[in-house]
């Protein structure tokens, strides 16, 4: 195993968010961005309670959340790893596209006359309404 | 045997001091295997419930389990199993931190020492400092590694990152969780800090003048609160299982932090996600009496 963590979590305590679902969002975010791979091993939640300051349950049960989402693996004895990067429904290239749509639509608002402020709240708004769907 | 499924179990608890209760009605239940912390204002029953826990006062009300069994002063097959730490944090001053370990060793039959040395060459305090030598920051790593060596099934833990800077709290804090990832001990804490709670507790009580008003699973208590937005109060029905906790009045509109039971969407409000801190907050503010003139049994049966 290389020195550095796989991924270095961080928490923010004014998204809103449970801790535990900011660990698995940034992993799936990695795991999208390319910055995780197929067979890079997740820090232990021993090393993950020593890198920031959070409960070891809440890191279980993040793990336990990816596993079901089938985008890692607990592997007994030896640790949690990525499994396959195609479970996330982005691959790269609809990545790239998807993010090139969000940037044409974002200076179009712009050309309306949006500030920022209000581009960033139609888009929280967009988001939790989904949300609220989803759930 | 049962196994226990519960650290601590309340009922009815209360304690005087003379003639002022320093806890009243105090009914909870705290899972095992959790981080749980107690929030609330100076007085409002924090310490109180710690210390009745840790067998150091007797109940004067209602009843109390620790580990299934009855912490009353003077028992002493808890103190193997629970670790309690004072806010003031006692240690002999005099003593270098090697003296302080041994005295910890003799005194507990369940003391293990390579915790006790891995913890403290971790935090880089050296065994042969002497106590009053050391920064008010090690001083409270010092006190919280006696605490944490014993091995204990439960912690109660006083305050035990107050007075502290941001960098000692932090280590302070993962040296809590590491040995709750290593020993799966369970620990009950008493905070200020908000964030912490939001950072490292499973589950929270919220006292507030003497009461708990609120006792949940941290995540629950998450998912379960909402900001609703008003403009204008005109078409302000809200759905049933929605509960008012703490009402906020701006110039054209209100916002209100509500409990939801289901979840909900409607259109007529904006409707956000409030953090933890928001959520404890409402609670104490609502929790005082001499605010609004009810408490919060009052709000939750409807009454208003």
């Amino acid at each position: 195993m290389s020195q550095h963590p796989s991924i270095t979590f961080r928490l923010d305590p004014q998204s809103g968010l449970a801790p535990y679902r900011q660990i698995v969002d940034q992993v799936r975010q990695a795991v999208s961005s390319g910055l995780l791979e197929d067979g890079d091993q997740l820090p232990s939640v021993r090393d993950v309670v020593t890198q920031i300051t959070i409960n070891p349950n809440t890191v279980h049960r993040a793990y336990r959340e990816l596993e079901h989402q089938g985008i890692v693996e607990g592997r007994a004895g030896l640790g949690t790893f990525v499994t396959a990067r195609s479970h996330i429904s982005t691959s790269a290239a609809e990545h790239a596209s998807l993010e090139q749509a969000l940037r044409d639509w974002v200076i179009n608002a712009r050309r309306t006359g949006l500030d920022e402020e209000t581009i960033s709240d139609l888009m929280r708004t967009a988001l939790r309404q989904e949300g609220n769907v989803r759930s | 045997m049962i196994e226990e499924t519960s650290v601590l179990e309340a009922v009815d608890l209360g304690k005087r001091y003379r003639r002022t209760w320093g806890l009243q009605d105090c009914t909870l239940t705290i899972p095992k295997g959790r981080v749980a912390a107690l929030v609330g204002p100076n007085g409002s029953g924090k310490s109180t419930l710690l210390r009745m826990a840790a067998g150091l006062l007797e109940p004067s009300a209602g009843t109390l389990r620790v580990l299934g069994q009855s912490p009353s002063p003077g028992t002493d097959h808890l103190r193997e199993r629970v670790g309690y730490l004072d806010q003031d944090r006692p240690l002999y001053k005099g003593f270098r931190v090697a003296e302080m370990l041994r005295f910890g060793e003799l005194n507990n039959p369940t003391w293990n020492m390579d915790v006790a040395k891995d913890h403290l060459a971790r935090l880089n305090i050296p065994l042969r400092s002497r106590v009053s030598n050391l920064s008010g920051g090690q001083q409270a790593q010092v006190a919280l590694t006696l605490c944490l060596s014993k091995q204990p099934e439960l912690l109660l833990l006083d305050e035990p990152a107050s007075a502290l800077d941001p960098v000692a709290r932090e280590d302070l804090l993962r040296l809590l969780m590491r040995q709750v990832a290593d020993s799966e001990s369970s620990v009950v804490l008493s905070t200020h800090a908000l964030s912490d709670v939001a950072a490292i507790c499973d589950y929270v009580v919220v006292l507030a003048h003497t009461r708990v008003v609120l006792s949940d699973d941290t995540e629950y208590i998450v998912e379960t609160h909402r900001i609703i937005s008003i403009v204008d109060d005109r078409d302000l029905a809200l759905p049933p299982g929605i509960t008012v906790i703490h009402e906020q009045h701006n110039a054209r509109g209100r916002s209100l932090l509500v409990r939801v039971e289901l979840p909900f969407n409607d259109d007529r409000w904006r409707v956000d996600r409030p953090t933890l801190e928001e959520i404890v907050l409402a609670y104490l503010r609502e929790g005082s009496p001499n605010r609004y003139g009810h408490n919060i049994d009052d709000i939750e049966n409807g009454v208003r």
